[in-house]
């Protein structure tokens, strides 16, 4: 077995807020082996974000990392210091944020920012780093790169930035890249070519690439595997294939069945996940997804499960676990949840209509 | 023809021409009329003051302080003397020119130093925040409640009234509203993502203070310090006249009215002639500080 590039274990980020401690991050382990590419999903809020920027040690005010630790090859994160830490950054792990539209600066060029984030780290001099630069914006496949490196930001179309964010990510040649919902701003035709350009730059750099997402179906098409987050915490993980075939967290199952898929989307209607996600500050006792689930027992409102092994490198934090739960058991819930949801439009119907 | 014309209208379109921020800046300000004739008026000004002494060893000017008792107090017009004479004979426009010295420096230099303290404090107090912030913003308001004039006048007074120690006074005192303008810049540009995409790229404090927020509070900055101009030249010719700031016989604006006023109701172009050319100069920095900020106003592209 190969020895993993990021081993993040039992890490915990909190927020000191005026209205409490917000346990963003509460005790999430998971690793990502060399030339991997690995999903984060979960809905907003559960701390995807939150436990990128703990790897990158960038977890804004008056946020901290708590305990845990995040090992890259070897070295524990958590403890460097701000120089180390520097240097690590954009060097050995990368980061390309949601948003390409705010996240070049509109008053420099284009090459010129790709040039800085090789000019930060000491790996290139600064003639090898412009000379870099072209190549670099080439293997993102931006077209006429030797004109565009003098274009500002604003020149450049949304899919454009982003492949340019990409280039900067991958300036420093990092064993990792950590891409935060990289296709949310962007039109579904350009994410595709987006998701196909980190793929191959996967393929052919071996960089593995960390992907933070809710979008399922990019998980299926890119990652190898998965990390389902709830609440702070991993409540599943394994291989993609394999979870998406029998997810066993009621959560995963709940959240596979509130996409639209291509090839079901005309047989029955879209199931949403009732409720809201629980507030990090109080959160409820046992299991995190109690209120929400469908198939819950007493003791989830008591005791929380831990990540127990289900399958071949499948591992789930739940008491039931979906592969006990029968077909008919399954089809009731999710026909009460329909049955819930339609009731609700009826009511909403219905007091339109009252109105005068 | 016009299909041609379609075809190139095509090619424009594919291939948009290629604006820089400061190329697309300088466009909007050339469409601003009564900036673009302040920045005309602004630049011959400039060029006389500098080339005063030039013009003075051709014979163009006179020397602004060479007296001739025989023919003081010539009005406006009179020959060899278009803007007159004053009350030792010397020449009112060579005065005005070499007067214009003083204040163009002192209206410009100070800006230097406003850069420098204001544009300093506001970055370091913006970027780092919490306690280093608190210190220096509290630091600003005291400077801000502190009557400017008066503390002016306390250093002239105690320094004594070389150019220099003028300079150094005004500048002082005007580096606050900068200060504070930057410091606002910076807390809302440190929030953009594309700083957080830097510091994750690994980019250090000072880079990331020269290279993403300097540049980003720029055009407010420039129509700031344009604005301060004339301010800091208005204190200079205020100190002049009441006597604390540079002294006669050495031309300025300021020491032309403090001279003139004694005699303003017999000779009034001798305190008019400087007032005006004081105002013109103020209201043409005021003018172009508009142009400018019309100009770098992003909400304001088309």
């Amino acid at each position: 077995m190969t020895e993993p590039i990021l081993s993040v274990q039992d890490l915990r980020t909190q927020f000191f807020t005026s209205r409490g401690v917000v346990h963003a991050v509460d005790g999430v382990s998971f690793h990502v082996d060399p030339g991997e590419t690995v999903a984060v999903v979960g809905e907003s809020g559960c701390g995807k974000t939150i436990t990128a920027l703990s790897i990158l040690r960038l977890v804004p005010e008056p946020g901290r990392i708590v305990s845990g630790k995040i090992l890259f090859k070897g070295r524990n994160i958590v403890e460097m210091d701000a120089d180390e830490v520097r240097d690590y950054r954009g060097n050995d792990v990368a980061m390309i944020f949601q948003d390409p539209m705010t996240s070049l600066n509109p008053v420099t060029k284009v090459g010129a920012q790709i040039k800085e984030a090789m000019t930060a780290h000491a790996r290139f001099s600064p003639a090898e780093a412009a000379r870099r630069v072209v190549p670099l914006l080439k293997r993102v496949r931006v077209p006429a790169a030797e004109r565009r490196i003098s274009d500002y930001p604003h020149q450049f179309s949304g899919g454009m930035r982003q492949r340019a964010m990409i280039a900067m990510g991958l300036a420093n040649e990092p064993s990792l890249l950590i891409a935060d919902e990289p296709t949310t701003a962007l039109d579904v035709t350009v994410q595709a070519q987006v998701i196909q350009l980190l793929k191959q730059l996967n393929r052919e750099l071996g960089t593995a690439i960390m992907l933070i997402t809710h979008n399922t179906a990019l998980v299926a098409s890119m990652c190898s595997r998965v990390v389902v987050m709830y609440a702070g915490r991993v409540v599943e993980e394994g291989p993609v294939d394999q979870i998406f075939a029998r997810p066993e967290h009621p959560y995963t199952w709940s959240l596979l069945r509130s996409v639209p898929r291509v090839d079901e989307a005309r047989k029955g209607r879209l199931v949403s996940i009732r409720g809201m996600p629980p507030d990090l500050v109080r959160m409820p006792p046992g299991c995190k997804f109690h209120p929400r689930c469908l198939f819950r027992v007493d003791r989830c409102l008591t005791d929380e499960p831990e990540l127990e092994t289900v399958g071949p490198g499948q591992q789930a934090r739940c008491w039931v676990k979906m592969s006990t739960v029968s077909e008919e058991t399954r089809e009731a819930a999710q026909a009460s949840e329909i049955a819930f949801d339609v009731a609700a439009e009826i009511k909403k119907r219905m007091r339109a209509d009252a109105r005068p | 023809m016009a299909t041609t014309a379609l075809v190139a209208e095509q090619l424009d379109w594919e291939n948009p021409e290629q604006i820089g921020l400061w190329t697309d800046a300088w466009r909007r300000f050339r469409r601003n009329r009564l900036a673009v004739g302040s920045l005309v008026f602004i630049i011959v000004l400039v060029t006389a003051a500098v080339t005063a002494p030039l013009l003075q060893r051709i014979g163009l000017l006179q020397d602004p302080t060479a007296q001739d008792v025989v023919s003081n107090y010539l009005g406006p017009g009179a020959p060899h003397h278009i803007f007159g004479t004053d009350e030792l004979g010397r020449d009112v426009l060579a005065k005005v020119i070499f007067g214009s010295q003083v204040s163009l420096s002192i209206g410009i230099l100070v800006q230097m130093i406003v850069l420098v303290l204001g544009g300093g404090i506001g970055l370091i107090a913006g970027y780092y925040g919490g306690w280093i912030d608190n210190l220096l913003m509290r630091f600003t308001d005291i400077m801000y409640a502190f009557p400017d004039l008066l503390f002016v006048l306390i250093i002239v007074a105690a320094l004594g009234p070389t150019l220099l120690n003028i300079f150094v006074a005004i500048g002082l005192v005007s580096w606050v509203g900068l200060a504070r303008l930057v410091r606002g810049q910076v807390l809302s540009i440190k929030e953009k993502e594309f700083v957080e995409a830097a510091r994750a790229a690994g980019s250090s404090p000072l880079k990331i203070i020269l290279q993403h927020l300097l540049p980003n509070s720029l055009g407010p900055v420039i129509v700031s310090l344009t604005f301060g101009i004339p301010a800091a030249i208005f204190t200079e010719a205020v100190l002049d006249f009441l006597g604390v700031g540079i002294r006669p016989p050495q031309p300025t604006w300021g020491v032309m009215v403090f001279e003139g006023y004694a005699a303003a109701d017999a000779y009034p172009y001798l305190v008019i002639i400087p007032c005006v050319a004081l105002s013109l100069t103020m209201l043409a920095f005021n003018f172009i500080g508009d142009g400018l900020r019309d100009a770098l106003d992003p909400r304001m592209r088309r």
